[in-house]
């Protein structure tokens, strides 16, 4: 028995099982991050409440530990982002691509994001969420918006999603997995 | 600061080490549970990291997690981030660590952030599980200050919680190695949940008294409420509301009395306190209820339970002794109880009993307190000093109560003086003794006194009671039939004692001089000459003074019949030495009044019955009502001193006015305002009297206080109509303006009718007389403009009673006095308004404002006929005595009332106002 262990540990150390991978979910409120948290997790939608806080869950996805960390999206909450910004692998912004009104705020709020020193290394998947919804900006758009192509040194991606229907966030999360094995293993 | 670091470190690391963590924040909790406080910003950051700490699913953790929160939730900002997390176990994590999750959401939340947690809090109340029921609703009492309407709201949940069962989830136990497996020997359930759930509906219903008893009489029915604790806490609110509201008592009494019969002794003994405190308000064989109750639990194994009956029955026996007679037997056995603090309440209450049977059985009740004596004596090596000084008060009490069994008790106070003590508890028995010799009417019980006294000193090591004792004996001694007894004793003090003691010899000495005269003066001349050699200066000073004294013949400087009131004489040297320009004039001593020794006795009798009564009236200390009752008993009461303080003080306010200053001085002010409105009203009015009997004239001080917020009122006086015409007014002091929340005084003054004349009470109409002006702005102004309008209103009357020319007085012999004196009227009257003989008394006491002697107040509750002997002095400096005779037939009292006065026309006054 020993044997069969000792012989995982070592195979988990080369590939990287043993590792959590930090991921923060980030965006304005209502933007659909606690939605998109559970569906990967439990793979169903369920009914949330604003989050007045955090919420943290793990996960496995392909032989890797994901400890995903869902921030809420209030302007009061906010601020707060930064003492969780420690140590992530990604980010996941979020944006809700039928509210056309704030999308300039999120622009801003993701840059400023970026800029921090913490988040330097850090993978960015952007979600263009709530696809299903007539009138919802596609994700071309949604990029030019936040002007996605100015972001240089940093590896990112934009994926179209639907976190009621759960499309797209599979394709986007096994982007993010290829990119952190690439740099970071 | 290390153990800040390392937290930091720890939390924030990625993957975090559960056990690591765990015991980095029980070292944590440690420091905040003794007392370190970390500032704001740490506290934060220390919070941030911790929160870090909710990735990891281990339930240990977790838990110290929220207890680590609840304790920095008070110094860190931004707390709320940990809400979402919180509420996410709540509704879904394990039942091990929910308790603690929603004890700490409540600390969390704020008032922006409490409606989402709504639900959550609902839900958990009726949670099958009472650990995290009782856990939701304590949340729920402390989120009360924030989010009262949002707490309102749980009164259905809350309410269905109160009245189910909930049974402890098994596999709690079963993680605790302790209990292993075997839950079957463990309780189902504590019903403790119905103890907090009890404790919030009362918060949630506290305003309404309706709901509040339609709670207490539903939960009374039936069992339904299982746990002790939620029962005394209904016997609590039970009490709040015959507190305030006394006419329920038909109602509540019957659960309360059901209650005295439970099989939880804890809650037996809270019913039979709560009814004792109500006492005044249920009747005799209602009363009997109570005592059989503590009667069994005296007999109870457990000490805590004997003690407190024990204790609730001492506090009977403050005011009724005899209804507790029938414990006797189980008193003294509890005498030998091997808890000293419950055979010393005990012994003080036998003490009392025994003097209550000997009014009813005579001769049986002194062999009883013989027994106690000898039962007292052989206990009295065992218990410690403080026990004795408590049980030499009784005695003290018991003797001035009842002065015929002074004789055993006061042997029993000597010998325990003879025996080795420390300065407090031979202080105690000192100040006993003296107080006895003050107070006892027998002069051979005095001489008795007085000789252990001298016996004492021979061999006393304190000092201080020496000196105290030879300035009782140079008072007391001389007019005794012996006094050279005393002096060879006092001699002895001169001989061998230290120059404190000399000194104080010395003074004693020269008094018996002074009042003896004759032969003992020559012979006390002869000692004293002797002094002049004494190696101490102040031995040989005092000696030289009294002897020239002596030889002078000046009795006056060396015994004092009175003194100055020292309170006063502080406030007047306060009041002069405060503003320079008083030194243009001397002093002016004699406006300090002069008290006799007579007066001194009365002042400290009062004292002395007062401390007892309210050794009694403690036992309504919980009642809140009574409070506003008692404050004003206190005013009356504490300090007699402070009276005359308080007379000094009204006599320096009304010489400000130069209207007053030609009507002389103030004889007698009234000391406690009157109430002319309810305290409630739009005006409150009460009135002080001032007599100036030498001129002739009384002055009413009304004080108004306007309670109006937007109203202030001008140009205000009061129109007293007398309805005696005797009284003519002179002139009225008016008061130009009242702002809100200000009291100012209004004087009305009168020419009265003097004793001579037929007709000196009366009975004054009064009417408030004002211009109302609306304030408009917020400093409170009125608009120039404004005529305002003017208005009246009517207060209650105003009587001018016959204790308003007396001060009580006291004397220990009050049938002499009664004999001695002239002017004898008597007149027969029902007294209305007291149905029973105790309430009777009360009640004439403070109406006629004398002083009860020979302890005729106390009226033993199951007598039918009583004889109140009341004593005072009047303004004109004559003595009041009055006898009365109450007798009890089918609950009207009918008095008698024979008094006899020095001034002539007084005594028919007196009989003439007391009804």
């Amino acid at each position: 028995m020993g044997q069969v262990f000792s012989f995982t540990n070592i195979f988990g150390k080369l590939w990287g099982i043993d590792k959590e991978i930090r991921i923060l979910i980030l965006g304005l409120d209502g933007a659909g991050k606690t939605t998109i948290l559970y569906r990967l997790q439990m793979g169903e939608v369920v009914t949330t409440k604003p989050t007045i806080g955090f919420n943290v869950e793990t996960l496995k996805y392909k032989n890797l530990t994901l400890n995903i960390w869902d921030l809420g999206g209030q302007t009061s909450i906010r601020p707060y982002w930064r003492c969780y910004y420690s140590n992530t692998a990604a980010v996941i912004f979020v944006v809700d691509s039928t509210d056309k009104d704030r999308i300039d705020i999120a622009s801003k709020e993701l840059h400023t994001m970026l800029k921090e020193e913490e988040l330097l290394d850090s993978a960015l998947l952007v979600f263009a969420n709530k696809q299903d919804q007539p009138g919802a900006m596609t994700a071309a758009a949604v990029s030019q918006a936040l002007n996605l192509t100015d972001l240089k040194d940093r590896s990112w991606s934009i994926v179209a999603s639907s976190a009621i229907k759960g499309e797209g966030l599979t394709e986007g999360l096994d982007w993010l997995m290829d990119v952190i094995k690439d740099e970071q293993l | 600061m290390a153990v800040f670091q390392e937290c930091l470190q720890q939390f924030n690391k990625s993957p975090i080490d559960a056990k690591k963590c765990r015991s980095l924040l029980a070292k944590l909790l440690r420091l905040i549970y003794s007392g370190e406080v970390f500032p704001a910003q740490e506290s934060t950051t220390l919070f941030f990291s911790i929160s870090k700490l909710f990735q990891d699913k281990n339930q240990s953790l977790r838990q110290l997690v929220y207890l680590t929160i609840k304790e920095l939730a008070a110094t860190s900002d931004d707390i709320l981030m940990v809400t979402s997390s919180i509420m996410k176990d709540i509704q879904g994590g394990d039942s091990v660590y929910k308790p603690n999750a929603i004890r700490t959401l409540s600390k969390v939340l704020d008032s922006t952030t409490v409606n989402a947690a709504e639900r959550l809090f609902k839900n958990a109340i009726v949670d099958k599980n009472p650990i995290l029921s009782s856990a939701a609703l304590i949340s729920s009492y402390n989120l009360l200050p924030i989010a009262k309407d949002v707490v309102k709201r749980f009164t259905n949940e809350t309410l269905e919680t109160l009245q189910s069962y909930k049974q402890f989830p098994s596999s709690q136990f079963e993680l605790h190695e302790y209990y292993g497996n075997s839950t079957s020997n463990l309780p189902a359930t504590s019903f403790m949940y119905q103890y907090h759930a009890l404790g919030l509906l009362y918060h949630l219903r506290n305003y309404d008294k309706m709901a509040l008893v339609k709670l207490i009489t539903s939960l009374s029915e039936g069992s339904s409420l299982k746990n002790s604790l939620s029962i005394i806490q209904l016997i609590r609110y039970i009490n709040k509301i015959l507190v305030d509201d006394e006419s329920l008592i038909q109602h509540l009494y019957p659960i309360l009395a059901g209650l005295l019969k439970h099989k939880s002794d804890m809650v037996e003994l809270e019913a039979c306190k709560t009814l004792i405190n109500l006492q005044h308000l249920i009747k005799d064989d209602q009363f009997m209820n109570i005592i059989t109750t503590l009667q069994k639990l005296l007999s109870v194994p457990r000490t805590a339970t004997r003690f407190a009956a024990i204790r609730l029955i001492n506090k009977i026996s403050f005011k009724h002794p005899e209804k507790i007679i029938i414990v006797n037997i189980e008193l003294e056995g509890l005498i030998n109880d091997p808890n000293r603090a419950i055979s010393t309440l005990a012994i003080t209450t036998l003490l009392k009993t025994m003097g209550a049977g000997t009014i009813d059985t005579g001769s049986t009740g002194g062999e009883s307190v013989d027994r106690l004596i000898t039962k007292m004596t052989s206990l009295m090596d065992e218990i410690t000093e403080d026990f004795k000084i408590v049980i030499i008060e009784a005695i003290e009490n018991l003797a001035l109560k009842f002065p015929s069994k002074h004789k055993k008790l006061v042997a029993f106070l000597t010998d325990l003086l003879r025996e080795d003590g420390s300065l407090l508890l031979k202080t105690s028995i000192v100040d006993a003794l003296f107080d006895l010799i003050k107070f006892l009417p027998d002069a051979s019980a005095k001489q008795l006194i007085l000789m252990n006294l001298c016996e004492f000193i021979e061999d006393c090591e304190f000092t201080e009671l020496s000196v105290r004792i030879l300035h009782l004996l140079g008072d007391e001694g001389p007019h005794t039939t012996n006094p050279s007894y005393y002096i060879r004793h006092i001699y002895n003090r001169l001989v061998l004692e230290n120059s404190i003691v000399r000194s104080s010899a010395i003074i004693s000495l020269a008094k018996f001089a002074s009042v003896c005269g004759g032969d003992v003066a020559s012979n006390v001349k002869i000692l004293l000459g002797r002094c002049l050699n004494d190696v101490d200066d102040e031995v040989r000073d005092r000696a030289a003074l009294s002897l020239k004294f002596i030889s002078s013949n000046q009795k006056k400087l060396i015994v004092s019949d009175s003194k100055y009131d020292l309170a006063a004489l502080e406030s007047k040297l306060t009041h002069y030495l405060n503003n320079e320009a008083n030194f243009a004039t001397k002093f002016d001593i004699s406006e300090v009044p002069i008290i006799t020794n007579e007066e001194l006795k009365s002042l400290e009798y009062n004292k002395k019955v007062n401390k007892l009564d309210e050794g009694s009236t403690d036992a309504s200390e919980s009642a809140s009502k009574d409070e506003g009752k008692k404050d004003t008993e206190k005013a009356g009461s504490d300090d007699v001193a402070n009276d005359l303080l308080k007379q000094q003080e009204y006599a320096q306010e009304l010489s400000a006015y130069p209207e007053f200053e030609a009507y002389g001085k103030l004889s007698k002010s009234t000391m406690v305002p009157v109430y002319l409105t309810e305290k409630e009203n739009e005006f409150v009015v009460t009135v002080v009297k001032h007599f100036f009997i030498e001129s002739k004239k009384l002055v009413l001080q009304y004080n108004i206080t306007n309670t109006l917020p937007r109203s202030v009122l001008q140009d205000i006086s009061v129109i007293a109509q007398p309805d005696n015409e005797d009284y003519v007014e002179d002139f009225i002091i008016p008061l130009s303006e009242l702002k809100p929340d200000q009291t100012g005084t209004v004087y009305v003054s009168f020419s009265t009718p003097s004793i001579e004349d037929e007709e000196l009470l009366a009975a004054f109409g009064n009417t408030v007389a004002y211009t109302n002006k609306d304030i408009i702005d917020e400093e409170g102004n009125v608009d120039e403009r404004d005529e305002g309008y003017t208005d009246e209103y009517q207060v209650d009357d105003l009587e001018i009673v016959s204790g308003d020319f007396v001060t009580p007085l006291y004397n220990s012999n009050f049938t002499a006095i009664y004999d001695a004196l002239p002017s004898y009227q008597s007149s027969v009257a029902h007294i209305s308004g007291a149905d029973t003989l105790e309430n009777a008394v009360t009640k004439l006491k403070s109406t006629l404002n004398l002083l009860p002697l020979d302890g005729s107040d106390y009226v033993p509750s199951d007598s039918t006929s009583h004889i109140l002997k009341l004593l005072g002095k009047d303004v004109w400096g004559g003595k009041v005595a009055v006898m009365i005779r109450l007798a009890n037939s089918s609950g009207k009292i009918v008095a008698k009332i024979e008094a006899k006065a020095e001034t002539e026309n007084f005594s028919a006054i007196i009989t003439s106002g007391a009804y």
